[in-house]
C-alpha cells in the first residue's frame, strides 16, 4: 500500500509542480473563497433578521416611551375637595377630583356648557390617571387647596393614540367628531405637549393602557430570576462536581447522565405542569407568586447550568489535578482550590445563559398562574405577581390599540435586560479568564 | 497474591536503615491490560534510584504506585505490597494524602498552578499546616527555592505567576514546590524532557544536591542522564522488573540479554 502511494506520488503528474498542480492550487483557492463567502452569507442574513427584528419592535415601540399631556386651568376648590375644612388624609385622598377635571375643561371650553354630549366627548380627551396626580398633588401639600393653577394632566390613550398618528383622525379611534375638533384646538393651541412616560416605570398593569406600567412585572420577574439564581446556581455546580469529580463513572453515572441531557431539552412547559403539581397541588404554595415562578424556572434552568458546569471542568487541564493532588492535596481540596476556580468564569458563563433563557420563559410561568391581571407590585416573593415575558403575552392579547405600542416596548424591556446579562456573562468571563 | 507477599515480608518486621521503600510481588492492571508484573524492588535511602527501559514498559506505573497516584486513574487496580519505612502504603488505615505528603512527586510536564511564584510554593505547606503565614511561612518558600537553586532567577517576582517563567525554571519550581513540604521521597517522572541541556544540568546538578536529604527515585529515558545522576539502576521491559543493581554495574557489566541490549542502543 505504501509502496504503491510512494510510486504513484513519484509520478510527474501527480507531484507538487507542473500545470496539474497548478490547477489544483487554484481549485483549492475557489473552494476556500466559495467557503469564507458561504459564511459571510449566513451573517449577513443573521443580521439582517436582526435588523429587521429590532427596526420593527423599535418603530411600534418607540412611541411607548412618550405619553401626551393636556395643560389645563385646574382650581383646587376647597368645596370639592374637603367640604368639611378637616385636611384630614382620609378625606382629601377620597375626595371626587374627576368634578375638579370637569370643571377645568369647562373653564377651558366655555362653549360646552349646557352640552351634555360634548361635555362627555371632552372629558373623553383626559386620562382617569388626572384624578390621581391631582390627588397625589393635593396629598403631597394640602396647602394648594383653594388655589388656581395651569396643570399638566395625562391625555386619554385615545387622544394619545390619535396624535401619535397610530390611530387615524376618525371615529375609528374612539374619539367622536367632537372631541377630534376639540383635541386639534388644544394642539393649535400649543397646549398639547408630549413628555417621558415614567407611568410604563412606575405603574403596575391596568386596565387603562395610558396609565399601564411595567414595574410590577419587573419585580416579579426579579423575584422570580432571585430564586432561580439562588437554588440553580450552587445545585448545578455541586452536581456539576460531583458527577464530574468525584462520581466514578459506571452505569448508573451514564444513566444521571443521559437523563440531564435529555432534561436540558425538555420543553418548558413540562417543567411548568411539575411545577404547577409538585407546588401549587402537593406542597400547596400560593397561586401567582414569583416564588412559584423561581421554583418552576429552576427546574428549567438546573439541567443547562450542571451541563456547563461540567463543560467548565472537564476544561480543566488534568495535570492541575494531578499537581495538587500529587502535593497531598485531598480531593476536595484540590477542587476548591485549584479546579474550581479555574472552571468559574465557564460556570458563570453558562449560569447567565441559564438565566437569560430564564428571564424569557413564559410557559412555565403560565402553568402557575402568574398570568393573572396584577395591578399591586408585589411587596415580597409570595404576593401574586407576573413576569416580564408574561405581561408581553398579556398586553399583546389586549384589544386596545394603545397596548400594541406598549407590548412592543415591554419587549423592548425585556431585550434591555437580556442585553445587559449577556454583556455581564461577556465581562465576567474576560475578567477571570486565566491562561494556563 | 498479598498474602503470600506478607507472609515473606510481614508490615511489623522493622525496616532495615537503607531500605526506604520496598515493592513486593507488585501489578497494577488498568482494567484488562495487566501493566506491570510481579515486580519486587528496594528504593534505598538517600539514594538516586533510576528507573530505566523503552516505552510504555511501566516505569512511570511504577513511580505512581509509590505515592498511590494510580488511586487516581479509573478502573487501575494495584496488588502486592509497597511499604514505606516498613509500612503498607495500601493499607485501609493509611491516609493517602498524608502518604503524598511524605512521598512527593514532579511531573514530567512542569505544571506549576495558575497562581504566583510564592503561592505556589507556599500551597503545600499551606494545606499540611506547616505553617499558616508571615514569616514562618517565607522563610519555608525561600529556602525551597534556594535549595531548588531557582532564588536569585526569581527573588524578585515572587507575586510574578509561575506560568510565566521559562520551562526549566517551571521545573525547579515544580520540584522547590515539592521540596516545600518537607517529603522523605521525591518520585520524578522524566522531569527533564523538555527541558534544554542548560537547564537538564541544572536539574541534575540540583538532583545530585537533594540526595542528602531525600531518597529519589527517577524515571529517565537517557542512558547518560541515569548514569550520571543514579547510584542504583532498574531496567523495565514489558511491564516486568528484569534487572536491578548498582548503576555503574549495570551499565558496565549488566547480567541480561534485554539490559545489555537496551543501554547500547540495540532497542527500545
Ligand atoms: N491510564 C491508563 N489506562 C490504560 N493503560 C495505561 C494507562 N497508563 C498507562 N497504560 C499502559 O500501561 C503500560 C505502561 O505504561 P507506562 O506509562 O507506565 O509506561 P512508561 O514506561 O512510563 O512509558 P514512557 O516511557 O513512554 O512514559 C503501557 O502499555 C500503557 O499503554
Ligand atoms: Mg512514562
Amino acid at each position: 500500500m505504501t509502496e504503491l502511494s510512494m510510486t504513484q506520488s513519484a509520478h510527474p503528474k501527480v507531484g507538487t509542480t507542473g500545470a496539474d498542480a497548478e490547477k489544483r492550487l487554484k481549485a483549492r483557492y475557489r473552494a476556500e473563497k466559495r467557503f469564507r463567502a458561504y459564511g459571510l452569507v449566513s451573517i449577513a442574513i443573521a443580521l439582517l433578521f436582526l435588523a429587521v427584528l429590532l427596526a420593527s419592535i423599535i418603530a411600534k415601540g418607540a412611541s411607548a416611551f412618550t405619553q401626551t399631556f393636556i395643560e389645563l386651568p385646574v382650581t383646587f376648590d376647597a368645596e370639592t375637595i374637603d367640604p368639611d375644612g378637616s385636611r384630614e388624609h382620609s378625606a382629601l385622598s377620597a375626595a371626587d377630583y374627576r368634578t375638579l377635571i370637569n370643571a377645568a375643561l369647562e373653564k377651558k371650553f366655555p362653549e360646552i356648557a349646557g352640552d351634555r354630549t360634548a361635555k362627555r366627548d371632552v372629558q373623553r380627551l383626559v386620562s382617569q390617571g388626572a384624578e390621581l396626580e391631582l390627588r397625589k398633588m393635593v396629598l403631597a401639600d394640602p396647602k394648594i387647596i383653594g388655589t388656581s393653577a395651569e396643570i399638566w394632566l395625562p391625555a386619554s390613550s385615545a387622544a394619545d393614540q390619535v396624535l401619535k398618528g397610530n390611530a387615524a383622525h376618525d371615529e375609528s379611534s374612539g374619539l367622536s367628531e367632537g372631541a377630534l375638533a376639540k383635541l386639534d384646538l388644544l394642539k393649535a393651541a400649543g397646549t398639547l405637549k408630549r413628555r417621558f412616560n415614567t407611568y410604563l416605570f412606575t405603574n403596575g398593569d391596568s386596565r387603562q393602557p395610558e396609565l399601564a406600567g411595567l414595574i410590577g412585572a419587573v419585580v416579579g420577574s426579579f423575584y422570580s430570576l432571585a430564586i432561580t439564581i439562588a437554588l440553580s446556581f450552587p445545585l448545578g455546580v455541586a452536581a456539576a462536581v460531583y458527577l464530574e469529580e468525584f462520581a466514578s463513572k459506571n452505569r448508573w453515572t451514564d444513566l444521571i447522565e443521559v437523563n440531564i441531557n435529555n432534561l436540558a431539552a425538555v420543553p418548558s412547559i413540562v417543567f411548568g405542569l411539575l411545577a404547577l403539581e409538585i407546588f401549587l397541588n402537593v406542597l400547596g404554595l400560593p397561586r401567582s407568586a414569583p416564588l412559584v415562578g423561581g421554583l418552576a424556572l429552576t427546574l428549567v434552568s438546573l439541567p443547562t447550568i450542571i451541563i456547563s458546569a461540567r463543560v467548565a471542568l472537564k476544561a480543566v487541564p488534568p495535570w492541575i489535578r494531578e499537581a495538587a493532588q500529587g502535593l497531598g492535596a485531598s480531593r476536595q481540596q484540590m477542587v476548591m482550590h485549584h479546579v474550581l476556580p479555574l472552571a468559574m468564569p465557564g460556570i458563570l458563563t453558562g449560569t447567565i445563559i441559564a438565566m437569560a433563557r430564564a428571564i424569557g420563559e413564559s410557559a412555565p410561568l403560565l402553568m402557575i398562574g402568574m398570568v393573572a391581571f396584577v395591578v399591586d407590585i408585589p411587596a415580597t416573593p409570595v404576593d401574586p405577581a407576573t413576569a416580564l415575558p408574561v405581561q408581553v403575552y398579556l398586553w399583546a392579547a389586549s384589544p386596545e390599540r394603545a397596548f400594541v405600542e406598549r407590548t412592543s416596548a415591554a419587549i423592548l424591556v425585556l431585550l434591555a435586560c437580556l442585553a445587559v446579562m449577556n454583556a455581564t456573562a461577556i465581562y465576567l468571563r474576560k475578567k477571570f479568564e486565566r491562561r494556563w | 497474591m498479598i498474602s503470600e507477599a506478607q507472609s515473606t515480608t510481614p508490615a511489623s518486621r522493622p525496616a532495615s536503615d537503607a531500605v526506604k521503600m520496598r515493592a513486593t510481588g507488585a501489578n497494577v492492571y488498568y482494567g484488562e491490560k495487566h501493566a506491570l508484573k510481579e515486580v519486587n524492588l528496594e528504593i534505598k535511602s538517600h539514594e538516586v534510584t533510576a528507573l530505566i527501559g523503552p516505552s510504555g514498559c511501566g516505569k512511570s506505573t511504577f513511580l505512581r504506585c509509590l505515592n498511590r497516584m494510580n488511586d487516581l486513574i479509573e478502573g487501575a487496580r494495584v496488588t502486592g505490597e509497597i511499604l514505606l519505612d516498613g509500612h503498607d502504603i495500601y493499607d485501609k488505615d493509611l491516609d493517602v494524602v498524608h502518604l503524598r505528603a511524605r512521598v512527593g512527586m514532579v511531573f514530567q510536564k512542569p505544571n506549576p498552578f495558575p497562581k504566583s511564584i510564592y503561592d505556589n510554593i507556599a500551597y503545600g505547606p499551606r494545606i499540611h499546616g506547616l505553617a499558616k503565614s508571615g514569616p514562618d511561612l517565607d522563610e519555608i518558600v525561600i529556602s525551597s527555592l534556594e535549595r531548588a537553586g531557582l532564588y536569585a532567577e526569581v527573588k524578585d517576582r515572587l507575586n510574578e505567576p509561575g506560568t510565566g517563567l521559562s520551562g526549566g525554571q517551571q521545573q525547579r519550581l515544580c520540584i522547590a514546590r515539592a521540596i516545600a513540604v518537607s517529603p522523605e521521597v521525591i518520585l520524578m517522572d522524566e522531569p527533564c524532557s523538555a527541558l534544554d541541556p542548560i537547564a537538564t544540568a541544572k536539574v541534575e546538578e540540583l538532583i545530585d544536591e537533594l540526595r542528602e536529604n531525600f531518597t529519589i527515585v527517577i524515571v529517565t529515558h537517557s542512558m547518560q542522564q541515569a548514569a550520571r545522576v543514579s547510584q542504583r539502576t532498574a531496567f523495565f521491559h514489558l511491564g516486568e522488573l528484569v534487572e536491578v543493581g548498582a548503576t555503574e554495574k549495570i551499565f558496565t557489566n549488566p547480567q541480561h540479554k534485554l539490559t545489555q541490549g537496551y543501554i547500547t542502543g540495540r532497542f527500545g
